[in-house]
């Protein structure tokens, strides 16, 4: 199991290699100089270059690459063009709300998802059961920008129950609607999911063996069916989790987010390429981390996935 | 010797599906006593297996049901048992061996697990004890090193090891009656005596009784002390297994007889079939279910349903000329 993390580890390596360079690569084409963006209109043909060189921007793009992933390696992922800071103290900023947003929503994405596709299962046909299929129809339709004006519109501006956008003193508050917000497609996916991969699980021959040992319908689902069940489930949760820590733009704009989604978008707007770099790097290394967890926790629940293949059948 | 243990009188479970009412099983009747095993035996829809689902009610849900009869067992009528009641009997005084070994061990959780659960419910014993338990039962099913094995997964054992495992669990609380769904269908021919040897065998040391669904007469022939035969839901004919193989009543037990391969025929004697397939079972007519099949038929047979009923001391029969077959076999 150690040996199997460790080798996840470093397949790593490749693949943020791969990533940099698609970046460099892209930025390298945009025929736009950065020195320009910084200083102001009406500098000198000599300011400029001398801004060039102390960027190292007038170096051949392999060279620029080298030295960005020598930095990378010490931890450095270079400095703001536009707010002259260390982009890992801007990245610092902007993550911890973006992620404490994601949690928010993968908690909801969970146990929301799970109780509602559960109870769907268990009551097939029933009212609860057309409820749950309706709503997340609906919930998958409906554009996550509208809904979360419809949230606001709602509850924010009609009722006032809830703060309508920003993270104010970040009490829990103004997370739950942004936080539902950006939930409301894969929770609706979740339950789904959950909801016909127990009917599937209930109808294994192994469900009947446990109720013919005399275990209540709760031990049937809760033990026998559930383990079971959950194996597809975590795989969309996984995905998820990687789509919900960078793909928060248009929550994050409509409810005002002070987050890293909105930060990527305003530094590609501004040709800020060194946090839009760092940022996304970010996001991929978080990305992979996430699904080695996911591919650990499926270990777990399905014994049949080994990762060293000792053992042997008799 | 003689008594009786398990009676099922008119059982009727249907099915209530979009398409309309299936009559899985109707008007079964039958009884076994003590250490005996009981061969039922019919083809692939004739209701054997939900006549065997129906004594503990695991029919499948939301359509399924019982509709009708008593399951008396005991003194008590267990088809009549609500949800918390019948959980009593299940795994405990009776419990059951499924077909497909594979699919009727859960995947997730080691076969120690599965085997103490079984036992932790209806025992109040703690964990350490029930291990120790579930260690002597796999040995007593024959698995190699069962302190080592208690911590494998269902996937890691041979289909004849996994059977094997099922039967540990069904004993794992002694029950009277073991009923066995055709616990060998899904095995390799080299292994299917194997189970069946070991299942009778320990049933014969702790006394208990065996219901044993098959449609391998050869295997009834063996084991059984008494035979039903079903068929389309129902039950044509139920006896001693002597007088079911050389004085078979019903034409259907008749046509399966002449059915099996035989080493000491002659090889230009060709098998008999029974010609047509059997019936669905929505929208019967009202006749003898047999009927388009029957070489005997009569007129009066498409009209009404024979009664299942004794016609000889210990022999049931459901057919209209029954008397004289009966006549025919005492003439020789």
């Amino acid at each position: 199991m150690l040996y199997y993390i460790l080798r996840r580890i470093l397949q790593m390596v490749p693949v943020i290699i791969g990533v940099t360079l698609i970046l460099f690569m892209l930025i390298y084409m945009i025929p736009e100089d950065p020195a320009s963006l910084i200083l102001q209109k009406g500098a000198t043909e000599q300011a400029l270059a001398n801004l060039r060189a102390k960027m190292g921007i007038d170096r051949p793009l392999h060279i620029q690459y080298l030295r960005y992933m020598g930095n990378l390696v010490r931890g450095d992922l270079g400095t703001s063009y536009r707010y002259r800071r260390p982009v890992s103290s801007i990245l610092a900023d902007y993550y911890p709300n973006s992620i404490r947003l994601a949690l928010a929503a993968i908690i909801i994405e969970i146990f929301v998802g799970i109780i509602t596709g559960i109870i769907a299962a268990v009551k097939r046909y029933s009212f609860w059961d057309t409820l749950v299929t309706v709503s997340t129809t609906l919930a998958v339709c409906v554009p996550v920008f509208w809904l979360g004006m419809i949230f606001q519109n709602i509850f924010g501006l009609r009722l006032g129950w809830l703060p309508i956008s920003g993270m104010g003193d970040g009490s829990l508050r103004y997370y739950i609607m942004p936080a539902f917000t950006l939930a409301s497609v894969s929770l609706a996916y979740v339950a789904r999911i959950t909801r016909s991969s127990m009917l599937e699980t209930m109808s294994n021959d192994y469900i009947t063996t446990a109720f013919a040992k005399g275990l209540s319908p709760g031990m049937v689902i809760g033990k026998h069916a559930l383990k079971n069940a959950m194996i597809p489930v975590v795989t969309l949760v996984g995905l998820n989790l990687g789509t919900l820590m960078g793909g928060a733009v248009l929550t994050e704009t409509v409810f005002n987010w002070p987050g890293v989604g909105r930060a990527i978008y305003h530094a590609i707007l501004e040709r800020d390429t060194p946090v839009v770099i760092g940022g996304t790097l970010v996001l991929v290394m978080i990305f992979l981390i996430l699904n080695l967890i996911i591919d650990i926790v499926y270990a777990y629940l399905d014994p049949r996935i080994r990762f060293d293949r000792r053992e042997s059948r008799v | 010797m003689n008594e009786k243990l398990l009676e099922v009188r008119d059982l009727k479970t249907h099915f209530f599906t979009p398409d309309g009412v299936v009559k899985a099983v109707d008007g079964v009747s039958f009884i076994l006593n003590k250490k005996e095993v009981l061969g039922i035996v019919g083809e692939t829809g004739s209701g054997k297996s939900v006549t065997a689902l129906s004594i503990l009610n695991l029919i499948p849900q939301p359509f399924g049901r019982i509709v009708g009869g008593r399951i008396m067992f005991d003194g008590v009528d267990i088809a009549g048992l609500g949800q918390k009641q019948i959980q009593k009997y299940r795994g405990n005084r009776i419990s059951m061996v499924f077909q497909d070994p594979a699919a009727s061990l859960n995947p997730v959780y080691t076969v120690g697990n599965q085997i103490m659960e079984s036992i932790m419910i209806h025992q109040k014993i703690d964990k350490r004890s029930a291990r120790k338990k579930a260690m002597r039962l796999l040995d007593m099913v024959g698995i190699p090193e069962p302190q080592r094995r208690l911590n494998s997964y269902p996937h890691q054992f041979s289909g004849g090891m996994r059977q094997r495992v099922m039967i540990a669990m069904a004993l794992a609380n002694s029950p009277s009656i073991l009923i066995a769904d055709e616990p060998t269908t899904a095995l390799d021919v080299t292994i299917q005596a194997q189970i069946l040897e070991l299942m009778v065998d320990v049933m014969n040391k702790t006394g208990s009784s065996i219901i044993l669904i098959t449609h391998d007469l050869g295997v009834v022939a063996k084991y059984a002390d008494k035979v039903m035969v079903m068929y389309g839901g129902k039950p044509v004919e139920f006896s001693d297994i002597d007088k079911i193989f050389y004085e078979p009543l019903h034409p259907y037990t008749n046509g399966l007889m002449g059915s099996i391969a035989r080493l000491d025929s002659k090889k230009k004697d060709r098998l008999t079939t029974i010609d047509g397939s059997p019936p669905s079972l929505i929208d019967l007519p009202p006749g003898c279910i047999f009927y388009p099949r029957c070489k005997y038929r009569m007129e009066g047979c498409a009209r009404s349903y024979p009664r299942f009923k004794e016609v000889k001391p210990g022999h049931h029969v459901a057919c209209h000329r029954h008397a004289e077959f009966l006549k025919e076999e005492a003439d020789g």
